[in-house]
């Protein structure tokens, strides 16, 4: 990937030091520390209320933290004000200015650097190319679509070419065929331009399709930080597992173990074994102790009636049969229990709600969270 | 775009001096001058007044309250009952006509609904003297319509007229009631239909949808509107005046100062600002706990139709009757002012007319003079307006400081306040030298107007612009600080021509008000300084009606420009995408 800023002195990292904010006393954000690598594409995920948008306008300056510092490079920015920063931020519903033509709008940040007027217009045109809107200069801003209106703001945001680009919630205005083509055009830009990337989203499937690296987030609290295949594999904690893909989340007690086999009774009808380095991280596993085990839907497979009796392999009744197309998705119930289970679509027969199914659940597939 | 970038923007470069803009406390440097300007014109007047009238020969006393309170001499208490007495009527006339149309302009569709809409507005065009004016020209003692009678009916005297309590009752509700119409077809178009369709499915008569849907969401417009009303009926003090009324608190006031008993003066006043500030307060507190908001987006008007040939008619006929009561008080003045002066006495129509007032307006200097001073002095206020306004806006709206909640009230404290109390308020603190007067004394020169103009405006430009502000997206602001651009930069650039529409509204409307004020002029102007309004009053005793009228067209004009310019603004307005 060719870096195209020359010289990589301009990128920079970011580093959140032990970052708290608190709204009068309620608890906005609770002790971040995190550092986010020159020319990452990082991403704040979390449900509505998590923080994550508190943490990017604290980095964006709009907020000041209430205690712990934040850093662009070695430059402490903490009480810096947003307009000496060099960032770049994309607005949720992308605040262009209506009162200003397209043009007007991403020229303003050049403006205000005092930029000569040829310069402008060779920065604003080339910046209009690259997120394909040559030619729509002289619009109005309310004669633009959604998209349209999209990719302006982010030309507003890269043609000053900031050190960091911020990102909140871009694409939740835009439909979603849109959402798909705006988000690999955002990916597009940021792999060509090597730029340190913030992005906040509500949305895992967005998070997980375009991130370097993810920070997911509950109630101000960092939750994991980590690639997508981390959070998604090792989640910490039964939220990072429930909120990202979908989890059977099931209650049991560790009924015997040794160095590397873990069995875990659920329920009378159900008992489950798996790998004992398979674990989040900080999870003792002790016998006769009560443990929860995260099991994804898509890791379970189909097996024969042969295998019945076998490890892992359990015989329950159809109780939902959902055929998506790509997969077929069954609740089975086993005992007291429902098991969600994903079979990616080659032909196999659909069984229908009511029937019986005989399924295998891989010792590997099995992943204890404590 | 980034092959060729340059390297302005290595770190070092960034590191420019922080400004004062970026400060913590900034904000009290933005907002102290505006508590500053808020307790010299506002708070300090009010204030000496207080003094004045709990003061008698330097010691505290409350004697002047006594005075007022007793039972001895009532005239004051009187004075105070019918105030209260006229506004409580004036509530209700005016709400019974306001709702009415409101309802009958926007759910029924008859012939002649159209021109009735528009002109539903026109007693807004009226400065308040020239609409007291112009209803005892046509319906007073020696009125048009009456005497019209008098000549047709063959009768010795005419056989009804306008005068005392019901004249100014018939003005307040002809000036007043657009408040209500106002804010009930506004609560009336943004009634979800299907708020009435979701209740006709359930069963619901419609009566019973009336009484358990339609009123009870219209109730919060009711009640602010019926405050307001009362809150100016009290403030009232053209229409007594020229009705004879002289039991009002405002007239009291008004004839106490003549008489030069300012300490009487001072107490009527002080008793007429705690009710008319309770008032404010009142509600403020009603505004913030009863707010319905429609949930729904793009709703439809859906207009019952007028069937019947009857029904038709009698709409038609109503119709017609109600554009004549609207229109008359503005053709009236059209035609008095091309009437010779003293030439109209018994007739029921002048008999001699002239094109000369208009041409004597803008060529004869001491006919000039007047419209020269209210353009000067209105011109003048509403600069400090303007320059206020914004300001006070940008802070409310915008800022996070201690003491919002009391800059909103003192702001609005002005405009609660009736001319009359502004007018001896600035009687009391600038008669002598202070400090925010920079040591001169201000009353009986040519600042105290514009004064005045400046403190009874206050309110407007401040409300049109964080009406706009409020509408306005926060997050372009904060765009251009990221791309940037200091505080002040983003302020002129972005801020300021959002708002634009927002500010030119109100600075224009703060411009026609002190082109037409007048109970606070009446008090406070000079012989170098007579204002349009007070001219128009001392042609009226001079018997001069053509002129007086003549002047008072010239007012109304003007006012129709300005509300056809604030329509175009803000019906142009794209700007709050």
């Amino acid at each position: 990937m060719p870096n195209l800023y020359e010289g990589a002195g301009i990128l920079t990292n970011v580093k959140l030091d032990h970052v708290s904010k608190y709204f009068d006393k309620v608890i906005g954000v609770e002790n971040i520390d995190v550092e986010i690598r020159s020319g990452e594409f990082f991403t704040f995920l979390g449900p509505s209320g998590c923080g994550k948008t508190t943490t990017l306008r604290m980095i964006a300056g709009f907020y000041y933290p209430t205690s712990g510092r934040i850093f662009f490079g070695d430059q402490d920015v903490t009480y810096l004000p947003p307009n000496k920063r060099n960032i770049g931020m994309v607005f949720q519903n992308y605040a262009l200015f209506p009162h200003l033509t397209v043009f007007e709008n991403v020229a303003f940040g050049l403006q205000v650097r005092k930029k000569s007027k040829q310069e402008i217009r060779e920065k604003v045109e080339r910046a209009l190319k690259m997120v394909h809107l040559d030619g729509y200069g002289n619009r109005r801003i309310d004669q633009l679509s959604g998209g349209q209106q999209q990719r302006v703001a982010l030309a507003r945001a890269l043609v000053i070419e900031p050190q960091i680009l911020l990102l909140d919630e871009p694409l939740s205005n835009l439909d979603a065929k849109l959402r798909e083509e705006t988000r690999v055009e955002i990916k597009r830009l940021q792999l060509e331009l090597g730029i340190t990337t913030i992005y906040v989203t509500h949305d895992q499937a967005e998070a997980m399709a375009m991130s370097d690296r993810i920070m997911v987030m509950k109630n101000g609290v960092v939750q994991q930080v980590g690639t997508p295949e981390e959070i998604y594999n090792r989640p910490n904690n039964q939220f990072v597992a429930s909120f990202i893909g979908e989890s059977n989340l099931l209650e049991g007690t560790v009924e015997e173990m040794d160095d590397r086999l873990v069995k875990v009774r659920i329920s009378p009808e159900l008992v489950l074994s798996g790998w004992k380095e398979n674990a989040a991280p900080g999870v003792q596993l002790k016998k006769g102790e009560k443990t929860t085990v995260s099991i994804r839907p898509e890791s379970i497979r189909e097996a024969s009636s042969s295998e019945q009796g076998e490890e892992n392999v359990v015989r329950g009744q159809v109780t939902l049969s959902e055929f998506t197309g790509v997969s077929v998705n069954y609740l089975t119930r086993v005992g007291e229990h429902q098991l969600k289970s994903m079979f990616v679509n080659r032909g196999f027969r659909v069984y229908q709600r009511g029937e019986e199914l005989t399924i295998s659940i891989p010792k590997e597939s099995v992943y204890f969270l404590g | 775009m980034y092959s060729t970038s340059n390297h302005s923007w290595t770190p070092s470069a960034m590191k420019r001096k922080t400004s004062i803009t970026s400060s913590p406390y900034f904000v009290y440097v933005l907002v102290s001058p505006l508590f500053l300007v808020l307790l010299a014109y506002v708070i300090y007047p009010l204030f000496q007044t207080f003094i004045e009238s709990a003061q008698i020969d330097g010691t505290f006393s409350l004697q002047n309250y006594l005075e007022f309170f007793s039972l001895k001499n009532t005239s004051n208490l009187e004075a105070l009952w019918t105030s209260i007495y006229i506004s409580i009527l004036s509530v209700i006339t005016c709400g019974i006509v306001g709702v009415g149309m409101a309802f009958l302009l926007e759910r029924y569709e008859f012939p002649g609904r159209k021109i009735l809409s528009v002109l539903v507005m026109v007693p807004m065009s009226l400065p308040p003297l020239i609409g007291v004016l112009s209803f005892e020209f046509l319906y007073g003692k020696s009125g048009i319509i009456p005497r019209a009678f008098q000549a047709w009916l063959g009768l010795n005297e005419v056989p009804f007229a306008l005068s005392g309590i019901t004249g100014v009752l018939v003005v307040h509700t002809f000036t007043m009631y657009t408040y209500f119409y106002m804010t009930a077809s506004a609560a009336i178009k943004g009634l979800d239909p299907s708020l009435e369709e979701a209740a006709a499915s359930l069963g619901a008569s419609r009566f019973y949808i009336w009484r358990r849907v339609i009123l009870p969401m219209l109730t919060p417009a009711m009640v602010a509107s019926s405050l307001l009303v009362f809150m100016i009926s009290m403030a009232s003090y053209t229409a007594p005046l020229i009705f004879g009324v002289e039991r009002t608190m405002t007239m009291q006031i008004y004839l106490s100062r003549t008489n030069g008993d300012l300490d009487m003066a001072a107490t009527q006043s002080t008793i007429l600002s705690i009710v008319s500030i309770l008032f404010l307060l009142i509600m403020r507190w009603y505004q913030n706990i009863r707010n319905y908001q429609n949930m729904s987006k793009g709703i439809s008007v859906h207009r019952t139709e007028v069937k019947s040939k009857v029904g038709k008619y009698v709409a038609m006929i109503l119709s017609l009757i109600g554009v004549m009561i609207l229109l008359l008080p503005i053709l009236v003045l059209v035609l008095l002012s091309f009437s010779v002066d003293g030439s109209w006495t018994v007739e029921v129509l002048p008999t001699e007319y002239t094109l000369n007032h208009y041409i004597e307006l803008f060529t004869d200097s001491r006919t000039w003079r007047p419209i020269a001073n209210s353009f000067e002095m209105s011109m003048i206020a509403t600069i400090g307006n303007i320059l206020f306004g914004v300001a006070a806006a940008y802070a409310a709206v915008r800022l996070k400081f201690k003491g919002k909640t009391l800059l909103d009230v003192l702001i609005m404290i002005p405009w609660a306040l009736p001319g009359t109390v502004v007018g001896i308020n600035l009687i009391a603190a600038f008669s002598e030298p202070s400090v925010f007067s920079l040591n001169q004394v201000l009353v009986g020169t040519f600042w105290i107007i514009p004064l005045a103009y400046f403190v009874r405006h206050l309110p407007l430009v401040f409300r049109s612009t964080s009406a706009v502000l409020l509408q306005m997206d926060r997050s372009a602001e904060e765009a251009a600080r990221s791309l940037g651009a200091s505080w002040w930069y983003s302020f002129r650039r972005v801020v300021f021509p959002m708002a634009f529409s927002g500010i030119l509204v109100g600075a224009l409307l703060a411009f026609v008000q002190g082109i037409g004020e007048f109970v606070a002029s009446i008090l406070i102007y000079t012989s170098e300084t007579v204002p349009i309004s007070v001219e128009i009053f001392q042609r009226m005793y001079a018997f001069e009606f053509g002129t007086a009228c003549a002047y008072g067209v010239l007012q109304i004009l003007l006012i129709l420009i300005v509300l056809f310019i604030s329509q175009k603004v803000s019906g142009n307005n794209n700007i709050t995408v």
